[in-house]
């Protein structure tokens, strides 16, 4: 009869433990849900800024005669069907990276420290964060790659919901980066440099704005940079993925890209061996 | 349930992805003295034919049983059997032969002498010139009309389109056209021509019954420069209400409303269309990319280039067998 009391009691234990976890990422869900609906600047900006980047750079000359075949394509395509997942992949790379500010934000209003004295663990705590922020982000990455049909980007239909897992993925890799970052970055104000020393070398040597042999063709170091890049994989697993095939270097890449990222944040996050302070001892 | 979805998605996927007919694609090589063929479902290149010096014009004949090919610095014309994929002889064609038209039962090839200023008559069964007709200067594009009473040469240098009687070869009528025609097609009912000139990069549409002009395209490709449109090659679909115009150096191919005569839509292909030709079933479009060595597979159902698929070097003609 005692084994048997003892036994519901662990069961409800159980359940009202994983209830608590569940909640927990409920409450970390609606929070970002809330905070990024209600940032209308950025949420604006989230969606303009590839569309400014596919209007004027679909206008430049360069794109008029078309780019050699690279997989996926299969046939000579325009630069602006070449820059879309570029410029989806770009998406994921300031909203991981405007993420990680506000998480300094948190920090220093306080928020953060509610959100890790929670009982759950700390990397749950910090994966929850990373799935929320990178949730929140999807239909609109989705939303500006169906928009990119006007200018005639037109992957299979689909595509589209095949690209869903990639562009998760490459989120949580950037996401996770993201929350590195901010564990190595003590003030507000160093956020200038993460945009200056981070989103633009990672933009700019990958492969959203040319392909590999086009930068060979340029500067073979930028090429090997490119392949150096973890970015670029996060470009062309979504590139891959919307034209229903799967690049599996580039979606190993992000798995683990992913993984080392996150490990690396929590192990940033613990008070006692935090990056920050131990800079700050030194 | 699940089992199920999952095999329409999966069949959705197929009959994304799986490519049409059983038909088989010729292609000439310029530069490459060959013609290869390509697969139409493979989308593959199955076999690659060697064959005499540069050949350019090509075409199956109406019953599908042989493919000609002519071969410019051989002065002839080769013969392929489809099926075999082999050449299997060749005719004599006067010099220099570029393109070339077949007359609807397949008997007659008349053919445009390029240094000679002339049409050659060749009858194939006696294998042999039997008339030539003096054209003017440069004689290239050919064409011959569905009910094969008249054939159509235009001559690049003296920029004009000549109507020719088929079985007296006498000149019916000499037209103005834009400088350099390039190709020239009748429509099927035999009531218009159309005419490509490639300076300019226009296309014009005469009326075959009162030579007048009937209608004028001009093409402007975004991003391009006016010089850098050519117009080359021409198709029109059966039922003919679309016309295929490839821009040479503009990378497209055009369709071109044969009612509006305005332009409907840009097919981005490979480097320097030359010429194109429509499938048997009218669902496909294929194109020959002379500076980048392939051939584009159009899909016209969906308005699509689907696949680029490389060949040899310099793909000038092409044409497709059932």
């Amino acid at each position: 009869m005692t084994v048997i009391v003892h036994d519901s009691s662990a069961i409800l234990e159980r359940s009202t433990a994983r209830l608590r976890y569940l909640r927990a990422l409920g409450g970390i869900v609606q929070r970002e849900w809330l905070r990024f609906l209600r940032q209308h600047g950025r949420l604006a900006a989230a969606v303009v800024r590839p569309l400014i980047w596919l209007a004027v750079f679909s206008a430049g000359f360069r794109s008029a005669l078309g780019l050699s075949i690279t997989p996926p394509y299969h046939t000579y395509i325009l630069y602006e069907v070449y820059l879309v997942p570029g410029l989806a992949a770009m998406m994921l790379l300031f909203h991981g990276m405007q993420t990680s500010l506000s998480m300094v934000y948190d920090r220093e209003m306080g928020s953060m420290r509610v959100l890790l004295t929670s009982p759950l663990p700390r990397w749950y705590l910090l994966g929850a964060r990373l799935v929320a922020t990178t949730v929140v982000i999807i239909p609109l990455v989705i939303g500006f790659m169906l928009v990119a049909r006007l200018w005639d980007v037109r992957p299979p239909m689909l595509g589209y919901l095949a690209v869903l897992p990639a562009v998760l993925l490459s989120g949580l890799m950037l996401g996770a980066f993201g929350l590195l970052l901010s564990s190595m970055i003590r003030q507000l104000e160093n956020f200038a440099g993460v945009m200056n020393f981070v989103i633009f070398p990672m933009f700019f040597t990958s492969t959203a704005l040319y392909p590999i042999w086009r930068l060979e063709d340029a500067d073979v170091f930028l090429a090997r940079l490119a392949e150096l890049n973890p970015f670029t994989y996060a470009v062309e697993l979504i590139r891959f993925s919307l034209y229903l095939r799967i690049n599996l270097l580039a979606l190993s890449v992000v798995v683990f890209g992913t993984l080392v990222f996150l490990a690396l944040a929590v192990l940033g996050y613990q008070p006692e061996r935090a990056w920050s302070i131990r800079r700050a001892d030194a | 349930m699940r089992v199920l979805s999952a095999a329409a998605v999966f069949g959705l996927i197929l009959a994304t992805i799986a490519p049409a007919a059983a038909e088989s694609i010729f292609v000439s090589n310029e530069q490459d003295n060959s013609v290869s063929v390509v697969d139409g479902t493979s989308l593959k290149v199955v076999a690659t034919i060697p064959v005499g010096r540069r050949p350019r014009g090509i075409l199956a004949s109406p019953d599908g049983k042989a493919v000609y090919v002519a071969e410019g610095d051989d002065n002839r014309i080769d013969v392929i059997d489809p099926i075999a994929r082999k050449l299997v002889g060749s005719l004599p064609s006067g010099k220099d032969p570029e393109q070339f038209a077949l007359d609807p039962q397949g008997k007659h090839i008349f053919i445009a002498n390029e240094d000679d200023n002339e049409v050659s008559d060749l009858d194939i069964a006696k294998k042999a010139v039997i008339g030539t007709v003096p054209v003017g200067v440069e004689p290239e594009g050919m064409a011959m009309s569905h009910d094969g009473k008249l054939v159509a040469c235009t001559s690049e240098t003296t920029s004009m389109v000549h109507l020719i009687d088929a079985h007296s070869l006498k000149p019916v009528a000499n037209i103005l056209v834009d400088p350099r025609p390039r190709s020239v097609i009748f429509s099927p009912d035999d009531k218009v021509i159309w005419v490509s000139s490639e300076v300019l990069g226009t296309v014009t549409a005469i009326d075959v019954a009162s030579h007048k002009v009937l209608g004028h395209v001009r093409f402007a490709v975004p991003g391009l420069t006016r010089e850098q449109v050519r117009a080359v090659g021409l198709e029109q679909t059966r039922n003919g209400k679309r016309v295929f115009v490839s821009l040479g150096s503009a990378n497209r191919v055009a369709e071109i409303d044969p009612v509006s005569y305005k332009v409907k839509r840009y097919f981005l292909v490979g480097k320097r269309v030359w010429h194109v030709a429509v499938s048997p079933d009218q669902k496909r479009l294929y194109t020959a990319n002379g500076n980048s060595g392939d051939i584009s597979v159009v899909n016209l159902e969906d308005n699509e280039v689907t696949r680029s698929i490389p060949v040899g070097r310099g793909p000038w003609g092409v044409t497709v067998v059932p």
